[in-house]
């Protein structure tokens, strides 16, 4: 397959080539010469204070190389886990961020929260040996919903903050939107919680420390999202680790999800263990382990409400939500519900005045941070199940009453009233045609269908955007955000013509090696198959800020589309002297760089060659060598959006509520490869309706203990729980991407649980159900039928 | 959790109540019971092997007997540290009631667990608990009423 593959193929993915052979390299395959191997013992206590950890006879155990606790990393200084991502409450005081020590010093805040770390030869030595530590418990009333942890005479969390509340935030204009409801025909409002997740991507976390003493290197190799900011965070702020000596490394990643790109204690922990022990350290969380160790995401209580006139048009809208953030901060765990949710209230609509309160809540849970989607879509939820209500309390067709309100396609560029202006969009066209996909025109016949077989059938509908591409460093620094959120990418030429690309992204299941090698198939004319991408390597790649927030498209592959760029700019001053013409002269076309109007070239080939054999070469005026870098910074974020149509039936007798079709039409900009975006609509999508079906994170209230803490209690969506999914593209290209790209990672997870729930609702609505909190489980859902049955009869 | 039973021993309240405080009866009846050692003339230091769901645990604690009310009320309370597989505590209020030769004996327990096993067998530990409080009353019957032959 010598050829060019370009933007708009679907080639094989390249990565399979070593996934589906089982040639992969994940951290849990690397094994060091002289590896120790680390295990955790973990509080199995929401909230305590330590009064005494004696190690003494784990430390007596057979293979045991050293036992650590939180205060042998104090007295060595190591820092706490620092937050990457700081916000101001409405007073303009910054969020209380209390100190994160990688373990726990005095008081264990959450069940998971780690106390001991012991190394040994083997694992089972270590984990027998974690056994033998004594720890003296003085347990501590704990508290797990942010209602709870904010009512007077609640455990405080942290004995310095009794209220239990990070921040009291706010955005909008609080005003306007009082005016608004003054005028108001109709408010819909909703209270409602959106549940918590636990992300489970299929590789559990690993990490190795490593140090050599010969040159003052550590090396740490982990499953991680962002390996540069690992290095920033764990270097500067935790162990004090020069930038140039910490080499972090993220190899193949099993998934990510959001789980990943956190910096996690156990990082820290294993460099700074094999620095003290002049070993390389490996630690492998279990699966059991991932359940109360890996941030977790969403867990919102919200009460929210639309105002609306006389026509059905919307008027304003005011949402306050308490966000739970665990017990610790984690890197991005502020920001999630904050600025990638309040932004995000507009939808679709025209709105003219929003106000959102957010309070940040300290509980005793595992620290809460971004998960696929992150904010958006909890915001559309919000959102989505306003506008049904609006619409069933009307008595307004719930699509009618969204094209009432829609942004039309000539209104773009849009400002919302909240922060963000959508640059393009056509909710409308993909809202058009996902209706006419879904045939919503047959959908009472299939209800009645149903119902003669005593089902219940319903459709629902969401029609959301998301803001992704993360992300304009001037406006994100302006939000709070400690770092910039730029990408980087080198495009190394070889004398051969191949294509080597450095870029700072991740890849953990996207297809970037292989949508990348297609932008510079097409942009350079290489063959694909002479393209390699590297990432996840900080002595490999420059530099870059990895994968979250759908932004490895977006700004990775704008970054690299411009060291392209610069790869034929030099490439033209090579081929102008050559050639002898001018350069304003010389087109590169088709991986041919000729002098305009004759037919003499020179392939790329040629010049790759030419510029490291510099025989015929401007040596005066031009560098040899064909290697070109870029950075890219976008100046404003993207915004795909979608329609999404859901239709289920639930068996009123069992609960259980099956999904009989579901399509969606997306608006994720230019496409680069159709199979990829498909592959990534579909996760996403089973993601979204594994929280609205199927999936919650369950504390027991009183002891804090995690109750879904293994899969026989946290229920992850199937094969067989989906229906054929029907998708179709609808883009509008992006107004300031180089490729007009939007990102297409998070769109599914955004758009479907309020789909789905909407369709549950409207299934339930014979008997009176306006609302349903999510998941859906059949023991929810036949609780509802019968109450509602109960109260039905008693009226 | 709360578990209640009642159940009929055919023996005088005074030797349920012997054998209930007695270490080396108590020791037979409780499942999985290794060892139960007298540290004081009211507290008791036990090893106990428990099976809940997939984990397995040895939990070591200190078993409490309160006989203040003794014959009659009898509340035993304890709690055991599994390592890293967590903890697990409770208690019984046993009540006893003379009915000629026969004693009616009631129980009111509860049981709370923490850690691993409570992470993977919060779901089953109702059903365990029932199981392990019937199996230890169903021996203790058994034992008390072949004494008292």
């Amino acid at each position: 397959m010598s050829e060019v593959i370009g933007i708009g193929a679907s080639p094989k993915r390249k990565e399979d080539a070593r996934f589906v052979r089982g040639r992969g390299t994940y951290v849990a395959d690397i094994k060091r010469p002289d590896m120790l191997v680390g295990a955790f013992l973990r509080s199995p206590h929401a909230h305590a204070y330590l009064k005494s950890v004696d190690v003494s006879d784990a430390l007596a155990a057979p293979g045991v190389v050293a036992v650590y606790t939180g205060e042998d990393l104090k007295k060595d200084n190591v820092g706490g886990l620092p937050v990457g991502w700081g916000i101001s409450g409405k007073d303009g005081n910054p969020m209380k961020e209390p100190p994160h020590p990688p373990i726990a010093v005095g008081k264990v805040r959450y069940v998971g929260d780690a106390v001991a770390f012991v190394v040994a030869e083997t694992t089972d030595q270590a984990e027998a040996a974690a056994e033998l530590i004594r720890v003296d418990y003085d347990v501590l009333p704990a508290v797990v919903g942010v209602v709870d942890a904010l009512r007077a005479g609640a455990p405080a969390v942290y004995d310095d903050i009794e209220d239990n509340l990070c921040c009291d935030w706010d955005l909008g204009d609080a005003a306007a939107v009082e005016a608004a409801f003054r005028e108001a025909a109709h408010v819909a409002s909703v209270e409602l919680v959106n549940n918590r997740l636990i992300g489970n991507p299929l590789e559990p976390r690993a990490a190795i420390g490593e140090y050599n003493f010969a040159t003052g290197q550590y090396t740490l190799w982990t499953t991680s999202q962002f390996p540069h900011v690992v290095r920033l965070l764990m270097g500067e702020f935790v162990l004090h680790i020069p930038q140039h000596k910490l080499r972090v490394v993220a190899p193949d990643v099993g998934g990510g999800f959001g789980v990943k790109q956190f910096h996690y204690a156990e990082e820290a922990i294993v460099t700074w263990a094999a620095g003290k022990l002049g070993r390389p350290v490996k630690w492998v969380a279990r699966r059991s382990e991932g359940f109360i160790s890996d941030a977790h995401g969403r867990d919102h209580v919200t009460e929210a409400e639309l105002a609306v006139d006389e026509n059905g048009k919307f008027l304003a809208m005011r949402v306050k939500t308490l966000a739970n953030m665990g017990a610790y901060l984690s890197t991005f765990g502020p920001n999630i519900p904050t600025n990638l949710y309040a932004p995000l209230l507009s939808g679709v609509y025209r709105i003219p005045a929003i106000y959102c309160e957010v309070k940040c809540v300290f509980t005793n849970t595992v620290p809460v941070d971004a998960y696929r989607g992150a904010g958006r879509p909890e915001a559309t939820f919000v959102v989505e199940r306003l506008v049904d209500l609006a619409a069933r309390e009307m008595g307004i067709d719930k699509i009618d009453i969204r094209r009432r309100n829609m942004i039309p396609k000539e209104a773009y560029p849009y400002q919302t009233p909240v922060i963000v202006e959508y640059d393009s969009g056509d909710p409308m066209g993909c809202l058009d045609r996902a209706e006419e996909l879904a045939d919503v025109a047959g959908f009472e016949a299939r209800r009645a269908e149903a119902a003669a077989r005593g089902k219940f059938r319903g459709l629902g509908v969401s029609t959301y955007v998301e803001a992704c591409g993360l992300a304009p460093s001037r406006l994100a620094i302006g939000l709070g955000a400690r770092s910039g959120l730029y990408e980087s990418a080198t495009v190394r030429v070889h004398p051969s013509g191949a294509v080597t690309v450095l870029i700072g992204t991740h890849n953990h299941g996207q297809g970037h090696e292989t949508t990348f090698a297609q932008i510079v198939s097409q942009q350079l004319g290489v063959p694909f198959q002479d393209i390699d991408i590297v990432f996840g390597d900080t002595d490999r790649v420059q530099h870059g800020l990895g994968t979250y927030g759908s932004r490895s498209l977006v700004v990775g592959g704008a970054a690299l589309s411009r060291a392209g760029d610069k790869v034929i700019l030099k490439g033209r001053k090579i081929a102008a002297h050559q050639l002898e013409a001018s350069v304003d002269d010389i087109i590169f076309e088709n991986g041919e760089f000729s002098v305009a109007g004759t037919d003499r070239k020179k392939t790329f080939k040629e010049i790759a060659g030419s510029a490291y054999v510099p025989g015929n070469y401007p040596l005066e005026t031009l560098e040899p060598g064909l290697e070109e870098q870029a950075y890219y910074d976008p100046i404003n974020f993207t915004y795909p959006g979608g329609a999404h149509f859901a239709e289920i039936e639930i068996d009123p007798d069992t609960g259980i509520v099956t999904l009989e079709r579901y399509t969606a039409v997306d608006d994720v900009g230019t496409i680069i490869n159709p199979m990829i975006v498909e592959g990534q609509l579909h996760g996403g999508i089973v993601q979204g309706i594994g929280q609205a079906l199927f999936e919650h994170g369950v504390y027991d209230q009183s002891s804090g203990q995690l109750l879904s803490g293994s899969f026989m209690d946290y229920c992850m969506p199937r094969a067989d729980n989906m229906p054929q999914i029907v998708l179709e593209p609808h883009s509008t290209p992006c107004a300031h991407t180089p490729m007009g790209v939007k990102g297409c990672g998070e769109c599914g997870t955004i758009g479907s649980p309020a789909a789905v729930m909407s369709a549950v609702v409207d299934a339930l609505k014979p008997l009176g159900v306006s609302h349903v909190d999510m998941p859906a489980t059949p023991n929810h859902i036949w609780n509802i039928i019968r109450n509602s049955r109960a109260q039905i009869a008693a009226e | 959790m709360e578990l209640k039973d009642t159940l009929t021993i055919a023996a005088p309240v005074e030797a349920v109540f012997a054998a209930l405080t007695d270490p080396e009866t108590v020791r037979a009846c409780i499942p999985g019971c290794e060892s139960l050692v007298p540290v004081t003339a009211t507290e008791l230091q036990a090893r106990v092997a428990l099976k809940l769901g997939p984990v397995k645990a040895r939990f070591s604690g200190l078993v409490e007997l309160d006989v203040s009310a003794a014959p009659q009320r009898i509340r035993l309370s304890g709690r055991g540290d599994g390592g890293i597989a967590g903890f697990a505590q409770g208690g019984a209020d046993v009540e006893l009631l003379a009915d000629g030769q026969t004693t009616i004996l009631t129980y009111v327990a509860k049981a709370e667990i923490g850690g691993k096993i409570a992470q993977m067998g919060a779901r089953l530990i109702d059903g365990t608990a029932r199981k392990l409080a019937s199996e230890f009353f169903t021996d203790f019957k058994t034992i008390v009423e072949d004494a008292s032959r």
